[in-house]
């Protein structure tokens, strides 16, 4: 029988290298996409702008400061005050989730609103090869993305203002790199969730937007309310009822994966930053103004300080992938 | 258009073709198959056979269930209830094996805009896991079967719904598979296009042994291709057979004889040719057609050719009528289909014929 024949022919049965093609097709995709060019154009532009507000004043700075350390990495940090722009890991803060959603908002609807869905699953590959390699690609464009950005920032500072970067920088830049790729991967995810869960792309791009201009504008607003209303720091009575509430209004604070993000990215850029969670009175600053005073942490200190903002976010992203997983393979093929 | 299978040296090709397999081993087998969305059942308690070769129709109106009992033979869904064997596989337990054997084109087939129709197919040859040496000639060639050799290298945004349904074809073909599983292969493409394609199918079955299954809810193409049709209404099989089978089953054992004789046409309804062409042995019935002026002369399938037409001839001779027409009446598919269905709904069997 023709059929055991094949069965027993080695590499066929088991053979999973479908999410890889498909990630293959839809980074290409990706990379010839419109969206993909404007995301870029859009990003670089708002990373060249404030760089170039900055430049003088860096330029300023560094010539007088002969034992700057980490100049290089002021490039990230430096928010220029002669215009109201936000400093680089700020804006990609904000920005990042709307990459994330562009890259995934209408990868499954979109599939099968053009009938391609039953086309492509009824080849020899795995259902949740089509997830696995969409979300795949979508990593990858954003990779490039913001591999890009930041080698257009670190170039500039190197080409115009002369800072050549040293290791730890290097390596703090890569971390901060892959933490950017993390939080952007989040929203991917939810993206993915939306594209499955949502059966018209246009829908699908609003809710995501919609949730993000929430999380952004918003949400920093509706926390610190909530912060409010739970532990009024206001109303402490003594020392310790305030340390311990301030504490809770920052856990609370820290629901929002954008607080975890902004956090996380702080220390990972700022050496001089030595905890996470900042300061809420006079003494507090003066305090921490003290220690901060020409100790300045290793890179390994600073990863364990933001390791469970790190942890948390994967786990997000786990999560939403997760859901969206279960949810595509639970479908039926057709609507 | 012939040369479907040239020799490849391919690790997939294949020892002996698929019709060499021992008969006892239909490509398509399905024990009591069930399918339940809640309280709606999709498909209910199928059972059907496919043989080695041939074309089947499944017939049906929409909603009736055959496109849910194509997703359960390719693995896309999973059975409530019952079994299927697909190539010799329980297409729920082993999809990719079954998948990698099996051609299908899904009903309103679409293709990734952005790539040419060329490119398209190729993703689904690097999916197939084909060689890349022998992709290119391999896409060329199903290209050229479904005659869209000269808009392959334009992108797929620009095809008509008819050039899609090729692209289909062509991208189910692609992997030389043993089975064949079209959903409404013909919908939205131009008559003489349905023909070619019609044509291409036939060439398949006969020079690569292919199996085909095809779904349609048009009855004159499918009657014309098909080796047996089954026809389906509401999740069940009520039909089984030949057409000229499922004409005896279901066309109330009658044929017609069409008869038109000259002068008939002025003189409506004439009492006497009526009285006349029911005095033969074996007529059941008389009809005047009024829509082509002729009678409709209602006998048994034996007599049609045979006795009443032989008695109508002597007696048009000697009486001396002109006989402008006189053929029989093959029961079409169409016919047949109502009358399943109709009986069906009669039957009371199910209240849910006419969804």
């Amino acid at each position: 029988m023709t059929t055991d024949t094949r069965a027993l022919e080695p590499g066929l049965e088991g053979r999973s290298a479908g999410w890889r093609i498909v990630a293959r097709k839809e980074f290409s995709d990706h990379i010839s996409s419109a969206r993909f060019i404007v995301l870029l154009l859009v990003l670089g532009a708002a990373a060249i702008v404030p760089l170039y507000f900055a430049s003088d004043a860096i330029r300023s700075v560094a010539s007088q400061v002969t034992d700057t350390r980490n100049a290089f990495l002021a490039l990230f940090l430096f928010s220029p005050s002669s215009v109201p722009i936000p400093n680089v890991f700020n804006f990609v803060g904000i920005v990042a989730p709307l990459l994330g959603v562009a890259f995934a908002f209408d990868a499954i609807n979109s599939e099968r609103t053009d009938g391609t869905l039953p086309r492509l699953l009824s080849q020899p590959i795995y259902r949740d090869d089509v997830v696995n390699g969409k979300f795949t690609a979508g990593l990858a464009a954003i990779t490039v993305v913001l591999l890009a950005v930041v080698g257009v920032i670190s170039g500039f500072g190197i080409v115009r203002l002369g800072i050549i970067p040293s290791p730890d920088e290097v390596v703090r830049l890569l971390a901060w790199v892959v933490l950017t790729i993390l939080w952007v991967s989040l929203w991917l995810a939810f993206g993915l969730l939306l594209s499955v869960v949502i059966r018209r792309a246009a829908t699908a791009a609003l809710v995501g937007f919609g949730v993000w201009l929430l999380v952004a504008i918003f949400g920093q607003l509706i926390i610190s309310l909530i912060a409010g209303v739970l532990a009024p720091v206001a109303s402490a009575a003594t020392a310790e009822e305030f340390v311990s509430l301030s504490a809770l209004s920052a856990t609370i604070a820290r629901l929002l994966p954008l607080t975890l993000y902004q956090e996380a990215s702080a220390v990972l850029l700022n050496p001089s930053v030595t905890t996470v969670s900042t300061p809420t009175t006079v003494g507090q600053w003066q305090q921490w103004q003290q220690q901060a005073q020409g100790q300045l942490l290793s890179f390994d200190q600073s990863a364990l300080l933001v390791w469970p903002h790190l942890v948390s976010l994967v786990a997000l992203t786990a999560a939403c992938f997760a859901a969206a997983y279960i949810m595509f393979m639970r479908q039926e093929v057709r609507a | 258009m012939t040369d479907i299978a040239p020799a490849r040296p391919s690790r997939r090709r294949r020892s002996t073709p698929a019709a060499a397999s021992p008969a006892s081993t239909s490509p398509i087998r399905t024990r009591a198959l069930t399918k339940r969305y809640g309280d709606f059942v999709a498909v209910d308690v199928l059972d059907l056979e496919v043989r080695t070769g041939e074309i089947f129709g499944l017939l049906g109106q929409n909603g009736a269930g055959k496109t849910t009992t194509i997703l359960m033979l390719l693995g896309l869904t999973e059975p409530s209830g019952g079994t299927a064997r697909v190539v010799g596989l329980d297409p729920a337990r082993r999809p990719l094996e079954v998948k990698r054997r099996v051609g299908y084109l899904p009903d309103a087939v679409g293709f990734y805009g952005n790539l040419t129709g060329r490119e398209n197919l190729r993703y689904t040859a690097e999916l197939n896991g084909l060689a890349a040496d022998e992709t290119e000639e391999r896409i060329g060639h199903v290209l050229e079967q479904v005659g869209l050799a000269g808009r392959a290298d334009t992108a797929t945004d620009t095809y008509s719904r008819g050039m899609l349904q090729r692209l289909g074809i062509a991208d189910a073909l692609l992997k030389d598979p043993d089975v064949l599983i079209l959903d409404e292969p013909t919908t939205s493409i131009d008559p003489i296009g349905v023909v070619e394609i019609l044509d291409l199918l036939r060439s398949l079955v006969r020079d690569r042994g292919m199996t085909i299954l095809l779904s349609s809810h048009l009855l004159g193409q499918v009657q014309s291709v098909c080796d047996r049709v089954g026809i389906f209404a509401a999740g069940r099989l009520i039909g089984l057979g030949t057409v000229p089978e499922l004409a005896a089953q279901f066309g109330g054992a009658a044929a017609h004889l069409e008869v038109a004789i000259a002068g008939d046409a002025e003189v409506a309804d004439d009492p006497a040719t009526r009285a006349l062409l029911a005095s033969f042995d074996g007529v059941a019935a008389v009809d005047w057609n009024a829509a082509s002026s002729s009678w409709h002369v209602a006998v048994s399938p034996a007599d049609a050719s045979g006795r009443v037409r032989e008695a109508l001839l002597r007696a048009v001779l000697e009486r001396g009528l002109r006989l402008t027409s006189l053929r029989v009446l093959e029961a079409s598919l169409d016919d047949i289909y109502r009358t399943a269905v109709a009986g069906m709904a009669v039957a009371g069997t199910t209240t849910e014929v006419g969804q």
